[in-house]
C-alpha cells in the first residue's frame, strides 16, 4: 500500500481538520469510503440500486431511511458479507472491498456493530474485549498470545469508556440489552478500526444510555470515521453532521440535518408520516 | 492501576503451572500414580492368587477404555469447544489403527499360517507382492508417521473444502457420517489390500517383543495411560489459550468472530486436524492391545457412540468426556455379558436421559451444576 505517499499527507491536517491515522488505508484524497454504482438483488428484489456514496475520513455520517431502504445491505457490502452485482466499493484509495473476505476487511480497519447485538455470551466481558483487540489474528500467534500489561490497560480503559468495568468478570450473556450494545461497541473499538459501522447502536437503550452513546460517538468522530444507521430521529438530530437518506436502495438526499428535514421528497417518504 | 479484580485467570508464573488449579494438579498426580505405577505393580508384581492381583482381563479392558477416552477427548475439542459435531471420528481412529496394523502384520514375518513373506490374506488372494502403499511399513517409525499423517492429511483436505464452503451444523455431521461409511465399504473390499472384512489380526510381536507377553501388554497400557494424561494437558493448554477462547467464540457467534478479524476457516481446520490426529494415535494404541482391526470400526454406529461418550461425560469440560468414555464402556462390558441384546436400547436411553436431565453430563454432576446455563 502506498505508505510513502500516505505518510507525507499524515503530517498535513486534512482539510476538514480531521486527523485519521490511515495505517494501511490511503486517505490522501480525504475520502475513506467510496461506493460507486452499487447494485445488489436478492431473487429479483433490488436491495441496492445504483447506490453511490462517499464518506470522508473523520466524518460522523448518519444514514437513515425507511425499512427495506437497503441500509443493512449497504453495510453487508462494505464488510464483505455480500458481493455486489455491479459497482465498486473502495476503502481509501486502494483497498477494493469487493475482493476481500470479512476477516480481511475487519483486519484492514473496518469494524462493524450489528443491528442485533452480537457478543460472545459464554465469555466474560473482559474476554470479549480481549478477543476483539487488535492483534495478529492468525492461528499460531493466537495460540501463543498472552496478555501483557499495556493490553490489560487498554482493555481496562475501554471497559471504562463503555461503563462496564464492574461487569468485567461476568459472562456477557448476563448483560442487559443496552449493556450488550455497549459491549459490542467496545469490541469494535478494541479492533482500532479506521471506519466504524454502527447498525442501530442505541436500539433498546434507556434514555440515559442513549444520551451517553451520543456523547461517545461525537467524541469518537475525528479520530475515527463513523457511519451510524439509526431509526431514532432525535438521536440522529443530536449527533449528525451529515445525513444520508436511503430510499429503495439508492441515495435520496444528502446534507445537514436541517437540509434533510426541509427536503420535500424526504419528508414525503420518511419524515412526513 | 486499574486493579486486578476483573482479571479472569491467574496469569503470573509459567503458563504450564497455571494449566490446572492446585486441586486439579493433585487429582492429576493421583491419577498418574494409579495408572502408571499402582496398576502395573498390581498386575506384574502381585501374585496371581492374591486378592489384589489385577487380571489380564482388566488390563485389556482398561487399556481399551483409555484409548476410547483419548478419542472422546479429541471429540470434545471439536464438538464440545468448537461446536462442530463430527459423526466420522471412528474413521480417523480406524485409519490410525490400520497404519499400526500394517506394521504389526509385517512383524509377523514367516510365522503366519502359510509361512509366506506376505500376510495370510494376501496369500489367500494369490497376490505375489505387497501393493505399493505397503512399502516401508515394516519400519516401525514409518508406520508411526503414517498413524499421524494419514488421518491428519485426510482431515485437513476434507476440512479445508468443507469449512471453506461454510458447511455447518447437521450438514457437516451427515457428510462426516457418509465419509466414514464410504470408507468402511472401501475397506470391506478384498481388493483394497487391507484384509477385507477380516481386517488384520493374529499379531505376533511389536518392536521384537512378543505381543501377548504380560510385560509387553503392560508397557502398551502404560504408554496409553501416558498418552491420555499428555493429551489431557495438551487439551487444557489449548482451551485455556486465546485460541481456545476463539474456538468457543466460533461455537457461540461465528459471524462476530469473522467481523473481529479472525478467519474461522483456519481455526476450525487446526482443531479439526488435531482432533483427527489424536484419534489416529488412539487407534494405533488400541490395535496392539485388542489384537485386531477391521472395517467395522468405521461403521457409523461406532462414530455415534463416540459422540455419546462425550455428551454423557459433559461437553466442553475435557475431563468429562474421559469419564464418559470410561463409564459408558464399563457399563457396556457388563451389559453385553448380562443382557447382550439390550445394550443398544440401554445406550439410546442413556443418551436421551443425559440430554434431558444432565445437559452438562457427568462433569456437570460432579461440579454440582454450579455453571448451569
Amino acid at each position: 500500500m502506498s505508505n510513502a505517499a500516505g505518510r507525507e499527507h499524515w503530517d498535513d491536517p486534512v482539510a476538514t481538520g480531521a486527523r485519521v491515522l490511515g495505517e494501511g488505508v490511503d486517505i490522501t484524497h480525504r475520502g475513506i469510503l467510496y461506493l460507486d454504482g452499487i447494485s445488489v438483488s436478492f431473487d429479483g428484489f433490488k436491495a441496492l440500486n445504483n447506490l453511490s456514496l462517499v464518506v470522508d475520513a473523520g466524518e460522523l455520517r448518519c444514514v437513515i431511511g425507511p425499512n427495506g431502504a437497503g441500509k443493512t445491505t449497504m453495510m453487508d457490502v462494505i464488510t464483505g458479507k455480500t458481493r455486489p452485482d455491479a459497482g465498486s466499493a473502495f476503502f481509501g484509495q486502494t483497498i477494493d472491498l469487493t475482493r476481500f473476505t470479512e476477516p480481511e476487511i475487519a483486519g484492514a480497519g473496518i469494524g462493524r456493530k450489528f443491528q442485533k447485538p452480537t457478543v460472545f455470551e459464554q465469555h466474560s466481558v473482559f474476554e470479549n474485549l480481549e478477543l476483539a483487540m487488535k492483534a495478529d489474528k492468525r492461528v499460531a500467534p493466537t495460540l501463543r498470545a498472552r496478555l501483557d500489561e499495556p493490553a490489560r490497560e487498554r482493555i481496562a480503559n475501554t471497559l471504562e469508556t463503555i461503563k462496564l468495568l464492574p461487569e468485567a468478570a461476568r459472562p456477557a450473556g448476563l448483560l442487559s440489552h443496552g449493556q450488550k450494545q455497549w459491549l459490542e461497541i467496545g469490541m469494535v473499538l478494541m479492533q482500532e478500526p479506521q471506519l466504524l459501522l454502527l447498525d442501530e447502536p442505541v436500539a433498546g437503550m434507556t434514555d440515559d444510555e442513549t444520551l451517553r452513546s451520543a456523547e461517545l460517538f461525537v467524541s469518537l468522530a475525528g479520530r475515527y470515521t463513523l457511519i451510524v444507521v439509526e431509526h431514532d430521529m432525535d438521536f440522529v438530530a443530536r449527533i449528525a453532521q451529515r445525513v444520508t437518506v436511503l430510499h429503495e436502495g439508492s441515495v435520496l438526499a444528502e446534507g445537514s440535518m436541517e437540509q434533510i428535514q426541509q427536503n420535500e421528497q424526504v419528508v414525503e417518504v420518511f419524515l412526513g408520516r | 492501576m486499574m486493579g486486578t479484580a476483573f482479571v479472569p485467570a491467574a496469569t503470573g508464573g509459567p503458563r504450564f503451572i497455571g494449566l490446572l488449579s492446585a486441586g486439579g494438579w493433585s487429582l492429576y498426580g493421583v491419577a498418574a500414580v494409579l495408572v502408571l505405577v499402582v496398576f502395573p505393580l498390581l498386575h506384574l508384581a502381585v501374585p496371581a492368587d492374591s486378592a489384589l492381583h489385577v487380571s489380564d482381563y482388566w488390563v485389556t479392558l482398561l487399556g481399551k477404555i483409555m484409548c476410547y477416552a483419548i478419542v472422546a477427548l479429541a471429540m470434545d475439542l471439536i464438538w464440545g469447544y468448537t461446536g462442530i459435531l463430527s459423526l466420522g471420528h471412528g474413521l480417523f481412529f480406524a485409519l490410525g489403527g490400520y497404519a499400526m496394523g500394517m506394521y504389526l502384520m509385517r512383524s509377523i514375518g514367516h510365522d503366519g499360517v502359510y509361512q509366506s513373506d506376505l500376510p495370510d490374506f494376501m496369500v489367500f488372494l494369490d497376490w505375489k507382492k505387497y501393493p505399493w502403499y505397503w512399502s516401508f511399513t515394516d519400519h516401525f517409525w514409518y508406520a508411526a508417521a503414517l498413524v499421524v499423517l494419514v488421518p491428519g492429511l485426510l482431515a485437513f483436505l476434507f476440512g479445508f473444502f468443507a469449512f471453506r464452503s461454510r458447511i455447518k451444523g447437521v450438514y457437516f455431521s451427515i457428510i462426516t457420517q457418509a465419509l466414514t461409511y464410504a470408507s468402511m465399504l472401501l475397506f470391506f473390499r478384498n481388493d483394497t489390500g487391507f484384509g477385507g472384512n477380516n481386517g488384520f489380526t493374529d499379531f505376533k510381536r511389536i518392536l521384537g517383543f512378543p505381543i501377548t507377553a504380560p510385560e509387553t501388554r503392560m508397557a502398551l497400557f502404560v504408554i496409553t495411560g501416558t498418552a491420555l494424561l499428555g493429551f489431557l494437558l495438551l487439551g487444557r493448554w489449548i482451551v485455556t489459550s486465546k485460541l481456545g477462547r476463539v474456538l468457543t467464540a466460533i461455537r457461540d457467534a461465528e459471524t462476530r468472530v469473522m467481523f473481529s478479524g479472525y478467519n474461522p476457516l483456519y481455526f476450525k481446520l487446526f482443531i479439526w486436524t488435531l482432533s483427527a490426529i489424536i484419534c489416529g494415535i488412539a487407534g494405533a494404541l488400541y490395535v496392539p492391545q485388542v489384537g485386531i482391526i477391521n472395517p467395522s470400526e468405521m461403521s457409523p454406529g461406532n462414530s455415534i457412540e463416540i459422540a455419546i461418550w462425550t455428551a454423557v461425560g459433559g461437553r466442553g469440560t475435557l475431563v468429562g468426556p474421559v469419564l464418559g468414555a470410561a463409564a459408558v464402556n464399563l457399563g457396556k462390558s457388563w451389559f453385553t455379558k448380562a443382557f447382550p441384546e439390550y445394550w443398544l436400547f440401554a445406550l439410546g436411553l442413556l443418551f436421551v436421559l443425559v440430554t434431558l436431565f444432565l445437559p452438562r453430563g457427568l462433569a456437570g454432576l460432579l461440579r454440582g451444576r454450579r455453571k448451569a446455563p
